[in-house]
């Protein structure tokens, strides 16, 4: 279940978050013009710049598009790449294809709850991670496969994932 | 950049870009597709550019980007041009000496060459890897020689002489051409390419849809990645075909956001494609206009089921629709689609150039041309490769795939993914086509085959793909939602040493009704890795019921 989080709200910060929703729906509304609505490109964009989906943005293409809020709701619940609360500082992705799955990426998802303290399409309660799997990145030659930020690591193990955590964390 | 208005310019262009190629021009190509950057392609390249310019030879030697070759065990791979030596696992601490050596004085590192196990035998050309040896390669063809972002390398090769042939043959000639040619559809449905296009043409609605289905979700499946990024436009002018056969100005590339790299590539391919008036309105001055966009899916497994892709491009509430009516009579926004997979609208620009009797001299009787198959796992030489229709399992995985690695022992090929099944020691002699799969119980699904070896429990993976479906299922209709979560669960049962007496039965009896209650696609199929690997594999089965134990020495409370 996706509860939505009551949080403080950063009056200015709202307003930034707003006016960059509305340049993005402002790139769709000539596009959904002659009735091909292709929200889930909208949703990437805004998923792109905040990467997760603002409570405000829902509300914003609502109106602005005239569909109602709950069929945005269900569609941004809906897809595994959507998320509707903040992400944390860092992303971790851990692919369990079945490839990586054969290979013992399970054992590095393992390590992971362990290490991080929480399951998969969670965050760390200080902020800085959010933890995923996901279906496959098709690059099984490689397995099993982990991407952070965007960058991938391959052949991982329990060992190559706590060294691999330890400087992102050094990094901090 | 030119724009070319007329219908009689591509050739023309072709033979302006060739005058420009040397034959003899000195180039190292580099492959680069995901798999080739995961496993360090990127900083390979970046030690290539600056060596080079160093040494001043940044003018004279090129540095070519290409896709993935196929043969991702050896990755890092570059090829040095014009000799056409092959270097497999490269680091950027080789590359001062690769210039040194093999580039200014013509030296071979042996090292650096790829050695067929069997005979100990160095080889230095790509061709003549066994692995490559035994393909038969069309829709890769031109991985290794073109430069994805640079549209004149596709031209160079023949790129969109058969769209510019296409809209002089005309719709029924184009139609009749693929027909004859025998091309099915490439997602593991199998229809027949030209017969859908027809029901397209002849449907009566306004507005018309091409839609490439690049929403490869199947785990261990990456052949439409690898093409997408390798030869964009070989699916583009596949669409722009089909669009200009069955009168339809528009067409979506609906790709899988796990795969930025292959949508980069497609993004600027379309862009060139516009530059170059491939795109746009009035294509080579024929008066026909398309425009290609690109919509991102988001991970959801059912997206690739052709109904609910449709209403996720609609940004509608994604859910399998009955059929029919099918979407070539009722599809995207009620009008007329097409919906094609990647390797399937690849085909079309070779299938146009060298016609239906050439294409149909590969495969068998009533599967025809080449497949494309990713081949990972517990594999020796793990890549993609692609193969005449018919080729038997045996030889994809011991002749091309080099056996089992490691010295295990076989165990089965899992084909299909999630909606797929496994094939035991037994079957290996198989033909790999459409009638003799089927007949065989295994759809062929996606085309991804995953070697498994001794240590792998075949219960658990079937729990591990009931996992999959049970996620991904959209809850729509009963027998899916409800019928894989009960499966899963007499699954997990049994691999934690909880299993009862009649759960084999129970499994066959639900999975059996599951695929023929459900609505889609994906209910349909789901049941098959339990069925198959109790169909094949019921001694493990039975091996965890009765005597509580695993014996692959996977299970964790069964070793």
């Amino acid at each position: 279940m996706i509860k939505l989080r009551k949080r403080k709200v950063d009056k200015t910060k709202l307003q930034e978050q707003i006016e960059k929703i509305d340049e993005i729906i402002n790139r769709y509304e000539d596009r959904f013009k002659d009735g091909h609505k292709v929200l889930i490109e909208l949703f990437q964009d805004i998923n792109q710049e905040f990467n997760y989906i603002p409570e405000e943005s829902l509300a914003r293409i609502s109106k602005r598009c005239g569909i109602p809020l709950s069929r945005l709701f269900s569609l941004a619940t809906f897809y595994s790449s959507f998320r509707i609360d903040r992400i944390g500082k860092h992303h971790i992705c851990v692919c369990s294809g079945t490839t990586c799955h054969v290979n013992g990426s399970d054992k590095v998802i393992d390590e992971l709850q362990s290490k991080l303290k929480i399951e998969p399409g969670h965050t760390t309660e200080d902020g800085n991670w959010t933890f995923e799997t996901v279906h496959c990145f098709g690059v099984c030659a490689h397995g099993p496969l982990v991407e952070i930020d965007g960058k991938y690591y391959h052949k991982m193990n329990p060992k190559k994932l706590n060294e691999l955590l330890k400087k992102y964390e050094d990094d901090k | 950049m030119k724009t070319i208005n007329k219908v009689t310019n591509v050739k023309e262009l072709r033979d302006e870009i060739l005058s420009k190629h040397s034959p003899n021009q000195k180039e190292i190509v580099v492959a680069g597709g995901t798999c080739g950057f995961v496993s360090g392609a990127e900083d390979v390249i970046d030690a290539l550019n600056s060596e080079l310019k160093s040494r001043g030879l940044d003018k004279e030697i090129k540095v070519k980007v290409t896709g993935c070759h196929g043969f991702c065990a050896i990755e890092p791979v570059i090829i040095i041009n014009p000799e056409n030596i092959l270097y497999k696992e490269v680091s950027e601490k080789d590359i001062p000496e690769i210039i040194s050596e093999t580039i200014l004085n013509g030296k071979i590192i042996d090292r650096l060459l790829y050695i067929d196990e069997s005979t100990g035998e160095k080889i230095l050309h790509e061709e003549d890897i066994p692995f490559y040896k035994r393909q038969t390669h069309q829709l890769l063809e031109y991985n290794a020689k073109i430069d994805p972002l640079n549209i004149e390398d596709y031209i160079a090769v023949g790129g969109y002489t058969a769209l510019e042939k296409a809209l002089q043959m005309g719709s029924d000639n184009i139609i009749a051409e693929i027909k004859a040619s025998g091309l099915r559809g490439r997602g593991g449905a199998g229809f027949s390419t030209g017969a859908k296009w027809e029901m397209a043409k002849k449907a009566p609605s306004k507005e018309k849809f091409v839609v490439c289905n690049a929403d490869e979700g199947n785990p261990g499946a990456f052949m439409d990645r690898n093409i997408l990024e390798a030869n964009p436009h070989s699916v583009i002018e596949g669409m722009i075909i089909g669009g200009f056969t069955i009168g339809a100005n528009i067409g979506y590339i609906y790709v899988r956001k796990e795969y930025p790299l292959a949508i980069e590539h497609i993004k600027i391919a379309l862009e060139q494609a516009y530059q170059y008036g491939f795109l746009g309105e009035d294509i080579l001055g024929t008066g026909f206009s398309f425009d290609i966009e690109i919509v991102r899916g988001a991970g959801a497994f059912i997206c690739g089921e052709e109904t609910s892709l449709i209403k996720s491009i609609e940004g509608a509430i994604v859910e399998a629709q009955t059929k029919p009516p099918f979407p070539t009579l009722k599809g995207l926004w009620e009008s007329s689609t097409v919906l094609n997979n990647v390797k399937t609208l690849a085909s079309i620009p070779i299938i146009i150039n060298k016609g239906s009797a050439w294409y149909s001299g590969f495969g068998t009787d009533a599967s025809k041309g080449t497949m494309v198959f990713s081949i990972v796992g517990k594999i020796k030489n793990t890549g993609l490769i692609e193969v005449p229709m018919g080729t038997t399992l045996r030889e994809i995985v011991y002749d091309i795939g080099g056996g089992v690695a490691n010295g295990k022992k076989f165990k089965a090929v899992q084909i299909g993914g999630p909606s797929g099944g496994c094939f035991p020691e037994s079957l290996l002699d198989i033909n790999v086509d459409y009638e003799s799969m089927a007949k065989a119980g295994i759809a062929m699904g996606s085309s991804g085959m995953i070697v498994l070896d001794e240590d792998i429990c075949m219960v658990e993976l079937a729990r591990y793909f009931m996992a999959f479906n049970q996620n991904e299922s959209c809850g729509k209709c009963t027998p899916c939602r409800e019928g894989i979560k009960h499966l899963l669960d007499i699954l997990t049962r049994i691999t934690e040493g909880k299993g009862q007496e009649d759960d084999i039965e129970i499994l066959e009896k639900m999975g059996n009704l599951i695929i023929d209650l459900s609505l889609c696609g994906l209910g349909k199929s789901a049941p098959n890795p339990v069925l198959s690997t109790i169909k094949y594999f019921r001694d493990e089965y039975e091996e965890h019921i009765k005597n509580k134990r695993c014996p692959a020495n996977v299970c964790k409370n069964l070793v």
